[in-house]
């Protein structure tokens, strides 16, 4: 008994004494949820060019992980698949307000868009937008209340439907609630929304980041499915920053800087490249081109005039994705 | 030492005599509807996980579970376990005896207490702890201050599972010690053992089933718990992914066999738990049903 009591006392002490130790040659990185794999292979990368450099990675949804570094997650940098997110960072006082400005591109190394999957063949012949408001396709996408990708697409539908309807806000609406309209489940999650799409074979079309859809069609058979891409859409932006509390605290600030700059070196953009983002560099972006049909992306700020509107007009409760959400 | 009235909460097949007032028929189809229950909400599922585990083959299962990520998930479940179950018999066994033994003011509210985490959710479980020792939290300035780190690192992870996990050791106890009043301990000390040599020869023994059940499910939690670890975890690979985070991770970035080749570990594991509980119970069931009570 005095063993066990002993073997009790030295696990607690060991369970207070267990404080994580900072150095200034690890970084964590965190990151969204499905982003393992590009940033194993990143790491990889980058820590052959810088040895005795450790990156620790974080991966789940980035408004969760944004809180957690609210309360104190030690994250050196952001590596986001939401501008909102990096901007809640900001109003919490741990990023700069100008951090778009921080690195190129408006600090998005590279870029996804909202886009098809259809079902071998493609029977139901879609092909853009106007498309999923047939009335003989049901659509698949999850429920934009809960779901960052869903948002995309919700925001994609509506700018599409602008440019469309030159700007006939009624005809919008219209436009929107009939792609609503179409959507048999809203499932809470992209994850979920794919297996209801895939397994339970719902839908005709499902809507998620093109980025995505090549791990979909690797999971469950590439001869199964066929993307889709809409000859317009809407500039996913993957958000980087320095999370300038923490890595002042760490004294991580040159490393944090290097690593996102990696990002945008030729060895990152090809990293990137192979798991489906769409690569800033021309050369990488000329490599991959057969891989990423043309499209024309319009952007959150010009036709909505930016994420802080977009939060204010559309998404908060009462706003227009209410409206429309509600009237299904 | 048995009294009679405990040994009627026996195994069934002492008290099959009950059974005889049903017909025939309704209790071919009471067994009917229950196995056919377990076999769609139970089996099935395990199949299924076990299924999808080696849909890839064998080599990627193996490979999926000697990756460094599952491996240092591995280890952190397993340390976790390891730290907060034996807190949570010492706890466990401190509250039955106080709550069994003693008289004393507030008890009920103390039982209560002790069932909060079975009817709370784990999320506000792991919330609590946020609110608590976050950097916006209570004590939050105090700890950055003091250069303490807990959440998002091996103490939140801690805290946490020992929240959820601490009635089952506790709950266990409790009605056995009650039915078991302190006659045998009287007896011990008035032949001249002291209060520690009464625990150590008499309560403990007398209690030694009711505990081993106890601290295999309370094990049993402490490696699956997947809500208020998640809260508290920080999702770190190889420092702050615990088993069940990892599962979810895989899975969502659609490498389902990875996720279910790992899923199929904690199976195991639960699989183990409990041939381990029947095995006791066979071996020594006429000896359980004696002392455990309920």
């Amino acid at each position: 008994m005095k063993r066990f009591l002993f073997g009790v006392a030295t696990a607690a002490g060991l369970f207070l004494a267990s404080s994580q130790a900072w150095s200034a040659d690890t970084l964590l990185n965190a990151s969204y949820d499905v982003g393992r794999e590009l940033f194993a292979q990143v790491n990889k990368a980058f820590i052959a060019g810088h040895p005795g450099v450790t990156i620790d990675q974080s991966h789940a949804g980035t408004s969760a992980q944004a809180r957690a570094i609210a309360e104190g997650l030690g994250a050196d940098v952001v590596t986001f698949n939401q501008v909102i997110d990096i901007d809640f960072l900001v109003s919490k006082g741990l990023i700069s307000a100008d951090w778009q400005k921080d690195f190129p591109d408006n600090a998005s190394p590279f870029y996804s868009l909202p886009s098809f999957l259809v079902r071998a063949g493609n029977p139901k012949n879609i092909k853009g937008w106007n498309d999923l408001v047939r009335d003989d396709v049901q659509v698949i996408f999850p429920n934009p209340k809960t779901s960052g990708n869903a948002r995309y697409t919700y925001l994609a539908a509506t700018a599409y439907a602008k440019e469309a309807f030159k700007g006939d806000d009624a005809k919008v609406k219209e436009f929107v609630t009939k792609l609503f309209n179409n959507v048999p489940i809203f499932d809470s999650g992209g994850r979920a929304a794919t297996t209801t799409f895939v397994q339970r074979e719902i839908g005709d079309v499902l809507i998620t980041f093109e980025s995505e859809t090549r791990g979909v069609r690797r999971e469950y058979g590439e001869d199964k499915f066929e993307q889709v891409t809409p000859s317009v859409s809407l500039l996913a932006e993957f958000p980087v920053a320095i999370v300038d509390t923490v890595a002042d605290e760490h004294g991580t600030r040159d490393l944090a800087r290097t690593y996102l700059e990696f990002l945008y070196t030729p060895e990152g953009q090809d990293i990137a490249a192979r798991n489906g983002l769409r690569a800033r560099d021309a050369s990488v972006a000329a490599k991959y081109k057969a891989e990423f049909p043309d499209v024309r992306l319009l952007k959150v700020e010009d036709v909505f005039g930016g994420w802080a509107k977009v939060q204010a007009e559309h998404f908060a409760a009462g706003g227009l994705l209410d409206q429309t959400y509600g009237s299904r | 030492m048995a009294d009679p009235e405990i040994k009627s909460y026996a195994p069934h097949h002492e008290s099959q005599s009950a059974a005889v007032t049903e017909s025939r028929p309704a209790k071919a189809v009471l067994m009917i509807v229950t196995f056919a229950f377990l076999g769609i909400f139970l089996l099935l599922p395990l199949i299924v996980v076990f299924n999808e585990a080696f849909a890839r083959g064998l080599s990627a299962y193996t490979e999926a579970l000697t990756s460094p990520d599952t491996r240092s998930a591995i280890h952190l479940t397993l340390l976790v376990a390891a730290i907060s179950v034996p807190l949570n018999i010492v706890f466990g066994i401190s509250a039955a005896w106080a709550i069994a033994k003693f008289e004393f003011k507030g008890k009920a509210f103390l039982t209560t207490l002790i069932d909060l985490p079975f009817s709370v959710s784990p999320v506000i479980s792991g919330l609590v702890y946020v609110l608590l020792f976050g950097a916006q939290g209570l004590f939050g300035a105090w700890l950055k201050a003091h250069g303490i780190v807990i959440l998002f690192a091996v103490p939140g992870i801690v805290l946490a599972t020992i929240f959820v996990t601490f009635p089952f050791v506790a709950r266990e106890l409790i009605p056995l010690m009650q039915e078991q009043g302190n006659g045998d301990e009287e007896a011990a000390l008035s032949l001249g053992a002291n209060g520690w040599q009464a625990f150590w020869y008499v309560t403990l023994p007398n209690v030694k089933w009711g505990l081993l059940y106890g601290v295999l499910l309370c094990n049993a939690r402490a490696m699956g718990e997947f809500g208020a670890v998640s809260v508290v975890s920080g999702h770190i690979r190889g420092l702050t992914n615990t088993m069940p985070l990892h599962v979810e991770i895989l899975y969502n970035e659609y490498n389902a066999a990875a996720a279910f080749a790992v899923a199929s570990l904690l199976a195991g594991l639960a699989l183990v738990t409990l041939v381990l509980k029947t095995l006791l119970e066979m071996r020594y069931g006429a000896e359980i049903a004696a002392t455990r009570g309920h």
